[in-house]
Formats: structure tokens, sequence, C-alpha cells
């Protein structure tokens, strides 16, 4: 119990739960580790009272299924998976939608914009809001069966169990060698081309890419537009 | 998978130690938790190589996802529960809610609407109030309704149908209506035998202090258990159930119905979440979708393994088919009614 608490602090502390849940529950997880740390300390102290009055009765042992709390706690601490990748990404529909109403385009040249803004600006406006500006756009790479190029970004409501994918399809310029979950910074230009998840049968714009750089993974990996 | 197989000299010398109450044999728990732990971290690079191919990838991230985010809604549920049974005294529901079942049965579902989590909180805190003395059938009705009518999921409900509030509304009645008609069906067909809340170590002579951190040690270990092993089954279904199923499910009405309704069981899906994930069903009818929204947070893989652990396996094996099979109805009805 103290190790998930304190696994829990860490993972809330680092920023690794970034990973797998949205970022507003940082706070709740670093409460819950301290409850659950302040619970084994409270254990072990009356423990230690009740050894000392010597009335030994010891209570009810812990069941045999909170042996299984290990598991996730190894798989936190040791292993850390990483956060979805293309293999979900491309089992899963665009989770595109339209939106209410498109904000103005941000400033800079070429404007940064999400892979949900991109998308949603060329898919339901026709990139009419775009103003024929160059974009620059961070996802990673996902290569469907016949190795066309997707940009993708997983955009998530609470954590990564509902993780759905926003894809644009990308053409023009590429660099020579594209490995899935790369993540890459794309600047390109709108393309009017629009094609069809072949999944869910949702919109996937297309960008024609001017120039493409290799990036870290950013300390959020998600998409967060759609959490208020 | 070398993790799984990581766990059960664990898991085997647990229950070995339960049997001897023996002073010196108790020590094995902590020196087992050490050597597993100081395996796993020797056998870190094979483990690492066996979990590096995708499928396997996606699957530890969804599952210690889930867990991560369902644990800080335990932890809370369990020291509301813990605080229930250890500072407020029995007699306060007995002039809470009204003596007749009957009544008590709505009064609790609404009473749900408060509890301001998800479903894994409301689990103990049902389980704490049984064990404090409520009528089991508003107890349950509590249980089944505080996961889905409270203000935080029906905000998000709103946020991710803006175009539908009539969504809302449904999806508060339809849950309302289940919950309570499961509780009427438990007053008149449950037998108190079926519900097996595992005894609670209330030592004699303990302070308050000392029963309150029992007990929440003993429900975060318990349900905690039982959470992961929910878990572990949503992340496999994550992983390998194919989409396009959904695509040929969505053409008919009624499978579709069914299919999002099995969907929602499987999934295991936070309740504050799921509006936003049958939102992303575009190709579903609206009624799918409210029985996706319905039967959710009554029912599901994470749900019945934590209810089983509360309450022991025979409620629940009896408990959920009869959810499953209202919540769907209640959707259905509500949905002809109001969508």
């Amino acid at each position: 119990m103290f190790l998930l608490g304190a696994a829990l602090l860490h993972a809330g502390g680092t920023g690794l739960y970034l990973r797998y849940v949205k970022a507003g529950l940082q706070p709740l997880l670093l409460a819950s580790g301290v409850v659950l740390v302040a619970g084994a300390l409270a254990t072990v102290w009356y423990e230690r009272r009740r050894a000392k009055t010597a009335t030994q009765e010891h209570g009810h042992p812990e069941p045999r299924t909170s042996w299984l709390l290990l598991l996730p706690l190894l798989a936190l601490i040791l292993i850390a998976p990483p956060a979805l990748g293309s293999y979900s990404a491309l089992r899963a529909g665009t989770a595109l939608q339209k939106p209410y109403a498109l904000g103005p385009l941000p400033a800079g040249d070429p404007a940064p914009l999400s892979v949900v803004d991109y998308a949603s600006r060329a898919a339901f406006d026709h990139g009419r809001s775009l103003h024929g500006r160059p974009v620059r756009v961070t996802g990673f790479l996902a290569l469907d069966h016949a190795g066309a190029p997707y940009l993708v970004r997983m955009a998530l409501n609470c954590c990564a169990a509902d993780a759905q994918p926003v894809k644009i399809a990308l053409t023009g310029t590429l660099p020579p060698v594209l490995r899935p979950d790369a993540w890459l910074e794309v600047t390109g230009t709108y393309s009017p081309r629009l094609t069809r998840d072949p999944v869910n049968n949702g919109p996937v714009p297309y960008l024609k890419v001017t120039s493409a750089r290799p990036v870290p993974v950013p300390h959020d990996p998600y998409d967060e537009t759609w959490n208020n | 998978m070398a993790i799984t197989e990581d766990a059960p000299p664990g898991a085997e010398a647990g229950p070995a130690d339960a049997a001897a109450g023996q002073d010196g044999r108790r020590l094995s728990s902590p020196l087992v938790l050490t050597l597993t732990l100081l395996l796993a971290v020797l056998a870190q690079s094979p483990i690492r190589g066996l979990l590096g191919t995708p499928p396997m990838q996606s699957w530890m991230t969804v599952f210690v996802a889930v867990t991560v985010q369902a644990l800080p809604f335990l932890v809370f549920g369990v020291l509301l529960s813990a605080a229930i049974a250890v500072f407020v005294p029995p007699s306060f529901f007995a002039r809470a809610l009204p003596s007749r079942p009957a009544l008590a049965v709505p009064v609790a579902g609404v009473a749900g609407a408060i509890l301001p989590g998800c479903e894994c909180a409301s689990v103990p805190v049902a389980g704490a109030l049984v064990r404090r003395g409520v009528t089991p059938a508003a107890a349950l009705a509590f249980l089944l309704s505080a996961p889905a009518i409270n203000p935080i999921v029906l905000t998000a409900t709103a946020v991710a149908f803006p175009r539908d509030p009539a969504m809302v509304l449904a999806r508060f009645l339809a849950s309302l209506l289940v919950a309570c008609v499961m509780g009427w069906l438990w007053q008149r067909l449950g037998r108190t035998d079926w519900l097996r809340p595992p005894a609670h170590g209330a030592h004699e002579g303990a302070t308050r202090g000392e029963t309150f951190w029992n007990s929440v040690r003993h429900d975060t270990m318990h349900a905690g258990g039982f959470l992961v092993l929910g878990a572990m089954a949503a992340a496999t279904l994550k992983a390998a159930v194919p989409a396009d199923w959904l695509r040929t499910a969505a053409g008919n009405p009624a499978f579709s119905v069914l299919a999002l309704a099995v969907l929602a069981v499987l999934l295991s899906i936070c309740s504050e979440a799921d509006a936003f994930v049958a939102a992303s069903l575009t190709q579903f009818s609206p009624t799918a979708k409210l029985v996706f929204l319905v039967v959710g947070p009554m029912i599901d893989l994470k749900l019945f393994a934590m209810q089983a652990g509360t309450f022991g396996r025979g409620f629940a094996l009896r408990f959920a088919p009869a959810t499953f099979a209202l919540a769907v109805t209640g959707a259905v009805l509500t949905s002809a009614v109001l969508l």
C-alpha cells in the first residue's frame, strides 16, 4: 500500500501520469497518493501499539486478490509503458467532429496548429479560415497497410482507455524514411483533398507537406482540446 | 506476460500465511513482497523485450491508464465509506431515510446525485451503507444511480452532446428509473443470504482512528485487487476487438442497441468519460448511444469484479445480468419517449 501510494506520488509528481490520464487529474492523484501513504503509516503505527499492549489476536489477513495490485505497480515502476501510438491509432476511426466555431488563426508564420485544429479547419471549412497560410503541426506518424503516411494525435477525455485518434493524411515532400510512432513537426499548406477513414468513414483531410523535422515526444502526448 | 508470471508466487504465499496464525509465519507476507520486487527488478530487460510488441504495449498502456485513473476515485470512495462506517451512527440513516423500503429506494436513488465521482467510488460507499444497516434495496439503488446522475457526469454529457440537451435529460431519467426498479426488484425478490459483505475487522476496544484506517486499508486492498482484474479485462478487449465489427453492427437498429450495451460492459470506461466515447460513435442511433450511457455506469467488467469483491460472488452473479437487462430496457423505453 505504501508502495502504491509512493508510485502514485511519483507518477503525479514527475509528469509521467500524462501518458495515461488527463492533466486535470494530477491533484487527485497526488491526494490519493498521500492518503495511501498515510494509511500505510497508520497501519504500521497501530500494529506496533497493538504489539506493545500484547493483545495478540491478529485481524484477518489481506485477501489473495490484493496481490494483483502489484501488477500495475510493477508496470508503472519498471516498464512505464509509453503513450498510445500508431498501433492503436490505426485500429480506431478518426474522432474528428464538427467544431462549434473556428477561432482566429494563431499568429506566427507558419501558424502553429494542433492536429485537431488543422483537421477541423480543413475538413469542415474547406480551409477557408487558413487563408492559404502555411501551418505547422506536431504529431506522430502512422502508416496504414498500403504504407500511406498519416500524422496522428490521440485525443483523450479522461484516460488512455478512451483516447481516440485524429488523423491527417500527408502528401508532398516527406522525409525518405518514415518510421511509425516517430514524432514529427510538419510544415505545410492546405490541400483540398479529403479521404475517408476506412474504420469509421470519418473525414481525414490532407496536408501538403513542404518540410518535416523529427521532434522529441511532447510533454503531454495527448490532445486535450476537448476537455473543459 | 512475464509480469503475470511473476505474481503467482506471491498469490500462493498470501493465503498460506493467512492460515497460519503463528507470529513467525506472518512475516512471510512482506518477505514475499520484497522477493517479488527484487525478482522483477532483476528480470527487467527480458520482461521489457517480451513486452516490446505494439499490441502488448498498448495493452499495458490501457491497463495502467485504467488503474491510475480509477485509483483516486477508489481512494476517495474508500475514505468516504470509512468515514460513514466510523463517524456516522446507524441511527442517522434510520432518520434520514423513510422507514418504508418502497419509499426509501427512490430517496436513495436521488441521493446518488450528490456523490461527485465515478462508479469506482460508489461500490465501497454502498458496501458501507449496507453494513450500517441501510436497507439493501435502498443501498443498491444508490449504487446504481450515483455514478450516472451526479452533476459532474451530467455536465460531461452536456459537453459531449452540445446539440442534444435531450440526451442529458434522458440519461438522468433512464438511470434513475433503472436504479429504482432494481431497488424495488431486490426488495421483492432479493434474499439477504445472497449478500455476503466480507466481515470487517472491527476489533473490540479499538480507537476510532484505528477502525477508520483499518477500514481504509481493508477496502483499498479488497476493491483494488478487483479493480486491477477489471482493468486487465478492459485492456484486453480494447487491444483485441477489431473496430470494423462496430461498423457492421451499426446497420441493424436492434442489433446496434445490443452491440453498444455489450460494448459498454466490456470497455469499462469511467462514467465521467463515457459520454465523449458515445458521441464519437457517430454511426449509431441516439437510442443505442443512450443505452451505452445508461448501461456503462451501472454494470461493466471492472464494476462486476469490484461488486464480487465487496458483496460476494453469489450476489454479483445474480445482480449483474438483471441490471444489464433492466438498463437496456429502461434506456430503450426512455429514448422512445424522449429522443
